[in-house]
């Protein structure tokens, strides 16, 4: 796809910031302490990167998807975890907020997280509810003006610093599977919210991600997100959006492989030669490079018909997000094969992308779960 | 008040520098980037803006309709306007032509009092360090050259010179010419808004018609007629590998050396 002249700015003012301000330092430190980086977020949001795609009347950029999927592939493209920095408050952050906020709400909520001053995360994921969201047991329970949570949330991206949680509780217990959710908006301070200890990840270190417990936590009803009883539809949405950005960071993943493995095939010599001058070699990247077009040419067609509200839009984002990610997850491979025992070891980048690969599969809707939705699609 | 810079786009010498057979450089084999000291002088008009909320930054550049480009990322960065002076009579200027095109263009678009032209401090691609000192003299306003801090108060600015040895501190009152240094300041990125809201801005060009009555325009004052000074040949010197220090002793300094051509496949 050719862009235009604005989307190829973009792309390369995301280009330069992730280039220059993602240092090999900072890369490190964050692997090793796995803490959140306060410094890079705050650098993020002075240049309203946590707003691209939220509109310029809650303090955001403006941008569309596109905008939105070249930021995140350009961010992925060098630190997976740097562009989730970025990602959470576009996609599932701000997403149920835009979708059916108040515009009381939108006001309160969306501006201070579109301008980096707040952190929203998305609460769905529940020790027995991941793929099949629909099993959620967290419920809110009426009382006065308010409702009250119980329950616990796992795999909470973001939960540990968070200010905000958008949070999925079942209010209609006589309705079965996806029915009866509701969403709240969730000040992590008020009193029965606690996070778990930080998960030990094998990759995006530097994002912590906890369980996020509710002990009879009062929300006032000021704070129901959308309409009662029917928060999961939304929940829906806001997923195909998150799974645009998943996809992006695969194609991102995907040439930063394909960077790294062109290099050093042209640099490293066995045999006399330099290895690229291997078939076995050559012909990998060669199948990394048509793979990663075609991967990107489905997320940006994906991103144009989700702007334009396209019934297929929904299934293409599917498409996009398991393609580009299946497609990530064998490029980590070839690259580290290419760096023969080289790739294994900390000090090159592809070992950091092989391992941050791996999620993309997983998160915002394993492969299996695009496939359903697809197939869903076709068979319907 | 307004600020004009002058800004050029140039090839990035950071890589390899591609030269003709004829022995000029070969622009277009060559990215295309903004000069490094004119993102400074940049940088530098927008953090006075950011100051004083009613002053105008306009950037100006001389040079082929490629370099609009260029201008439309100054303006996504926060510039209000951008003029691309542009003329086949222009093409082929030496800093002398150079300096009184772009000082008619300065006329034309007018030079107020309490207005401020900055300039980077020299292009990587001539690295003469001459426009912008010639452009003040053609004008007849004030100049300080090697900016490396600002400080506006008013009509008077304070700036520091870095010299060789030291600094030099110095007052001068607009309208006068600053040329600035990469100490000077770390320019900004463009924003997403910025962009999009490119259409909004004014982006023009200046022709030679637009100049030609400017009373510095002559036809030998002008592009390569107009020119003193003419490229001989342009050569890339050859490339010097980064530098590595084998600490220890003489002999564990070269058992490293040893290794590493080893490693190079050398030995």
């Amino acid at each position: 796809m050719i862009l235009s002249e604005k989307h190829q700015m973009m792309r390369k003012l995301f280009g330069q910031f992730a280039e220059t301000e993602f240092t090999a330092e900072l890369l490190e430190r964050l692997e090793e302490t796995g803490e959140f980086d306060w410094d890079i977020h705050n650098k993020m949001a002075k240049y309203g990167f946590m707003g691209t795609k939220i509109p310029v009347a809650y303090g955001g950029q403006g941008g569309d998807s596109l905008a939105y999927c070249l930021m995140v592939e350009e961010f992925a493209r060098v630190s997976m975890v740097l562009s989730i920095y970025a990602n959470t408050s576009n996609s599932l952050g701000a997403g149920p907020l835009l979708f059916c906020g108040t515009e009381e709400q939108k006001q309160k909520y969306v501006t201070p997280i579109a301008k980096g001053e707040k952190i929203l995360v998305f609460a769905l994921t529940e020790p027995g509810a991941g793929s099949d969201a629909g099993g959620t047991l967290t419920t809110a329970a009426p009382d006065g003006d308010y409702f009250v949570l119980n329950g616990r949330k796992t795999f909470i991206s973001g939960a540990p610093f968070a200010d905000y949680a958008v949070v999925y509780a079942k209010t209609d217990p006589s309705q079965r599977g996806s029915r009866g959710i509701s969403m709240f908006i969730v000040d992590m301070k008020l009193p029965g919210v606690s996070c778990g200890k930080p998960e030990n990840k094998m990759g995006i270190k530097g994002y912590p991600t906890s369980d996020v417990i509710l002990e009879n936590v009062r929300v006032h009803k000021s704070d129901l997100l959308g309409p009662l009883h029917k928060g999961f539809a939304a929940a829906m949405k806001t997923l195909d959006g998150g799974r645009l950005g998943v996809a992006a960071q695969g194609v991102g993943i995907a040439q930063g492989c394909l960077d790294e493995s062109v290099r050093y095939a042209k640099e490293r010599k066995q045999f006399g030669r330099r290895i690229a001058d291997f078939q076995g070699i050559s012909f990998m990247l060669a199948e990394m490079a048509t793979e990663l077009e075609a991967a990107r040419e489905l997320l940006y067609s994906a991103a144009i018909l989700k702007d334009k509200d396209d019934p297929e839009a929904s299934m293409r984002c599917s498409m996009a997000k398991y393609f580009a990610t299946e497609m990530c997850n064998r490029a980590a491979y070839k690259a580290v094969q290419i760096h023969g025992g080289y790739g294994y070891i900390k000090e090159y980048k592809v070992e950091r992308f092989y391992r941050d690969a791996r999620i993309t599969t997983l998160y915002e809707g394993t492969t299996q779960v695009q496939q359903m939705v697809i197939s869903g699609g076709l068979l319907k | 008040m307004k600020i004009l810079v002058c800004v050029k786009q140039v090839p990035d010498t950071s890589g390899a520098v591609a030269v003709k057979e004829d022995g000029t450089m070969n622009r277009a084999a060559m990215a295309a980037i903004t000069n490094p000291d004119d993102m400074n002088a940049i940088e530098a008009a927008l953090a006075i803006k950011d100051q004083n909320p009613g002053c105008k930054v306009i950037a100006l550049s001389m040079g082929p309709p490629p370099a609009m480009a260029m201008l439309k990322e100054l303006l996504a960065m926060g510039a209000d306007e951008g003029v691309l002076i542009s003329a086949r009579e222009f093409g082929g200027s030496d800093t002398f032509a150079t300096s009184q095109i772009l000082a008619a263009a300065i006329n034309c678009v007018g030079l107020e009092k309490e207005d401020l032209i900055l300039c980077g401090r020299q292009a990587i691609d001539g690295d003469t360090a001459q426009v912008g000192p010639q452009i003040a003299e053609k004008l007849g306003i004030p100049q300080v050259s090697y900016a490396s801090r600002i400080e506006k108060t008013g009509d008077t600015l304070r700036v520091r010179r870095a010299l060789e040895d030291g600094y030099m501190t110095v007052e001068v009152k607009t309208p006068c010419l600053l040329t600035c240094i990469k100490e000077l300041n770390t320019p900004r990125y463009m924003t997403v808004r910025g962009i999009l809201e490119l259409d909004g801005k004014p982006l023009k060009t200046l022709g030679y018609d637009d100049l030609k009555d400017e009373p510095l325009i002559e036809a030998d004052t002008i592009g390569l007629k107009g020119s003193p000074t003419n490229v001989f040949k342009s050569f890339s010197p050859p490339v010097k590998g980064a530098c590595v220090m084998m600490g220890g002793s003489g002999k564990e300094a070269v058992e490293k050396v040893f290794e590493l051509l080893a490693q190079k496949h050398v030995i």
